[in-house]
């Protein structure tokens, strides 16, 4: 086992390294001079000149990607070219929102998902089955911002019991920081347990009709037992994959429903700085969040060698 | 699975006799019915049989017979909602299983009756260690702690004959052959001393070196224990080999029993004795084997009268008449053996050595 963890942490060095590249590249594949936009509108062509030079823009790329990379790897991602606030502080300040939503968001979609998952397994064809289904395809076809705005109308305008927009920082009160994160989580949540619902009822069906279950069975082991133990552990192997997609997903629908709820997260600090062309901003974003997407598929790497206990050989 | 009308006095067939004296499983009149798009079949059709104390008694037929829907039933682990037993009485030391509470038969199987499979490739939880899961078993049935259920795990995997057996609890199966996992199912099954249980063609998936000493053990393990084994094969030679009394099958119906030696010495039904010579001797390597012409008639299409018929080389008329109802009753004969051939009385059949 620990031979398999350190082999799946090493195999993200080589995709950190492709990431930063791809991210570096963004400085020379993004249109317009961003000298230009620093240096403003008016500026003469002496000041765009020192304003390049300032910003290292005429050196070689390769000293340019260097020189990123390197300050990169010490937790300093550059300043940003607008309110010269450092982009590791502006994102150190921003994340812990963006993850407070997404957790919300996973929270929701688990307990709406495990026991409809269960639920339309075991009853598979049967009416449970069939309204488990059907919810599942009406929460993946609902688009997060119109669920948002309607939860918003029901739960927050016609019955005021959670407010509509905004955010509380966790260390002025767990409640009140839950309370905000109710709708976010809520309207983020649905697509996923939709997704994570079809999941485990697939994967769960198909184990509870394996031999092992019937020998666990034939050995008197209890209904519940038998599906919650026997049967979720190896049906979870698909799922937590599905789990694991779905907090890149969250990570980036994030965006909208920051939006939306007016919440200030990593998505509402991207979308300003797409709009301002604040190149070491964007880049510092992507990196952070490619950071931590990898770091979920590595979680559930290595969940696959607990679930899954074949998998540690290989 | 609904309860049957467990009530009705059940016709006066076999088996209670040749059960010996103190029967621990008493199978009376079976009836089970699979849901299908055509409607509910009947599958098995009053079978009846019975086990003595320490008793290993095999249940014969070729695929379709009905063998394995018998031993599922017996236990309860049919699909709910796709079959039902519509007849009949399941007994385990007088106490009936059929139509009991779900939560009653589960804790009655493992404890009292547990079963082993044919596939042992699969039939283990591929996510739990063996030693935790035989573990889980004796904790369900016998409570307290980890520490001593664990420890009983390993007795019992010692017992079955896993080398080095402390350690290789800790194994998960796929770290097992194919033999030595069956002898852990068998360790699982034996874990708390049932007073049957029910082998469902254990030996099938083996290599044949391997059948040989998967049988002896589990001879070993009734005989040292006293446990009654039903043994569902479809190989006569292994019936010969462990069991005391056979139970033919065929298409969902008891067609012979009788106690092995008598079974093989003198068969008394048609089906039986076309089994034996289908079966591949050593000797008489220059001929063709013998086969068995046509297949067993699926259910929904069963011949009317005898039920073997068709492929049956000895065959008339009023086979296809039947007793009055237009079926074969079975018929009990000497020495506590029983036959449903209507010329039983007729015929004398091959038997072998």
């Amino acid at each position: 086992m620990p031979q398999y963890a350190l082999k799946r942490v090493l195999m993200m060095v080589p995709l950190l390294f492709l990431v930063s590249l791809g991210v570096f590249a963004l400085v020379l594949l993004i249109p317009g001079d961003p000298a230009i936009t620093i240096a403003g509108e008016n500026a003469t062509e002496a000041q765009i000149e020192a304003t390049r030079e300032r910003l290292g823009l005429n050196d070689p790329v390769i000293v340019q990607y260097l020189g990123w990379a390197g300050s990169a790897l010490t937790g300093d991602l550059g300043t940003s070219l607008f309110s010269n606030e450092s982009v590791s502080g502006a994102i150190a300040a921003r994340f812990p929102v963006t993850i407070a939503v997404t957790a919300a968001a996973m929270t929701v979609a688990l307990l709406i998902a495990v026991p409809a998952g269960i639920i339309a397994a075991v009853h598979r064809g049967r009416w449970p089955d069939r309204l488990a289904t059907l919810f599942a395809s009406i929460g993946i076809s609902m688009p997060n911002f119109w669920v948002g705005i309607l939860l918003i109308i029901v739960l927050a305008l016609m019955f005021p019991i959670f407010p509509a927009v905004g955010y509380t920082p966790i260390s002025e009160g767990i409640g009140a920081w839950a309370h905000n994160l109710v709708l976010p989580g809520l309207t983020l949540g649905t697509t996923v347990a939709a997704e994570i619902t079809r999941q485990l009822r697939g994967s769960l069906h198909d184990v509870m009709q394996q031999d092992y279950i019937r020998t666990a069975r034939a050995n008197g082991l209890r209904g519940g037992v038998v599906i919650a133990k026997h049967g979720l552990k190896n049906a979870a192997v698909p799922v937590v994959t599905v789990i694991g997609f779905q907090v890149g997903f969250l990570l980036g629908g994030s965006v909208i429903v920051e939006r939306v709820f007016g919440i200030p997260g990593l998505g509402d600090l991207a979308i300003r700085a797409v709009l301002q062309r604040d190149i070491p901003m964007i880049q510092g974003i992507v990196v952070v969040t490619a950071l931590v997407v990898m770091l979920v598929n590595l979680a559930v790497d290595l969940s696959y060698g607990y679930l899954n206990p074949k998998v540690r050989q290989g | 699975m609904t309860p049957a009308s467990t009530g009705a006095p059940a016709p006066s067939t076999a088996g209670g006799a040749a059960g010996g004296t103190d029967p621990v499983l008493v199978v009376e009149d079976l009836e089970v019915r699979f849901a299908t798009d055509g409607g509910w079949l009947t599958v098995l059709d009053g079978v009846s049989f019975s086990v003595g104390r320490g008793e290993t008694v095999g249940i014969v037929g070729e695929s379709g017979s009905g063998k394995t829907v018998t031993s599922l039933s017996v236990l309860g682990l049919l699909p709910p909602h796709s079959s039902r037993i519509t007849r009949g009485s399941v007994r385990l030391d007088g106490v009936e299983l059929v139509g009991m509470a779900r939560r009653k038969l589960e804790a009655v199987r493992g404890d009292d009756i547990s079963m082993i499979f044919q596939e042992p490739m699969t039939s283990l939880n591929p996510a739990f260690k063996v030693g935790d899961q035989i573990a889980e078993v004796v904790r369900r049935h016998r409570g307290g702690s980890w520490r001593s259920a664990t420890a009983r795990a390993v007795e019992v995997l010692d017992e079955v004959g896993i080398p080095d057996a402390a350690r290789r609890a800790r194994s998960f199966p796929h770290e097992f052959s194919g033999g030595m996992r069956q002898r852990v199912m068998i360790a699982m099954a034996m874990a708390c001393r049932p007073k049957v249980i029910i082998a469902d063609e254990p030996t099938t998936a083996l290599d044949v070196t391997i059948q040989a000493q998967v049988l002896d053990l589990m001879r070993t393990m009734s005989r040292e224990h006293g446990t009654a084994v039903v043994f569902v094969t479809h190989d006569l030679g292994v019936v010969a080999d462990i069991c005391d009394r056979a139970v033919v099958m065929y298409a969902g119906q008891v067609v012979e029993q009788a106690v092995v030696d008598d079974l093989y010495h003198r068969p008394r039904h048609p089906y039986t004795a076309a089994l034996m010579t289908a079966m591949p001797q050593l000797t008489g390597r220059s001929g063709r084997l013998a086969t068995i012409p046509g297949r067993t008639p699926a259910p929904g299409s069963m011949p009317a009268g005898c039920r073997f018929h068709p492929r049956c080389a000895h065959a008339v008329d009023r086979c296809v008449d039947g007793d009055a109802d237009g079926r074969v009753e079975i018929r009990e004969l000497a020495g506590g053996r029983s036959s449903r051939c209507l010329r039983v009385h007729e015929l004398t059949l091959e038997g072998t050595e």
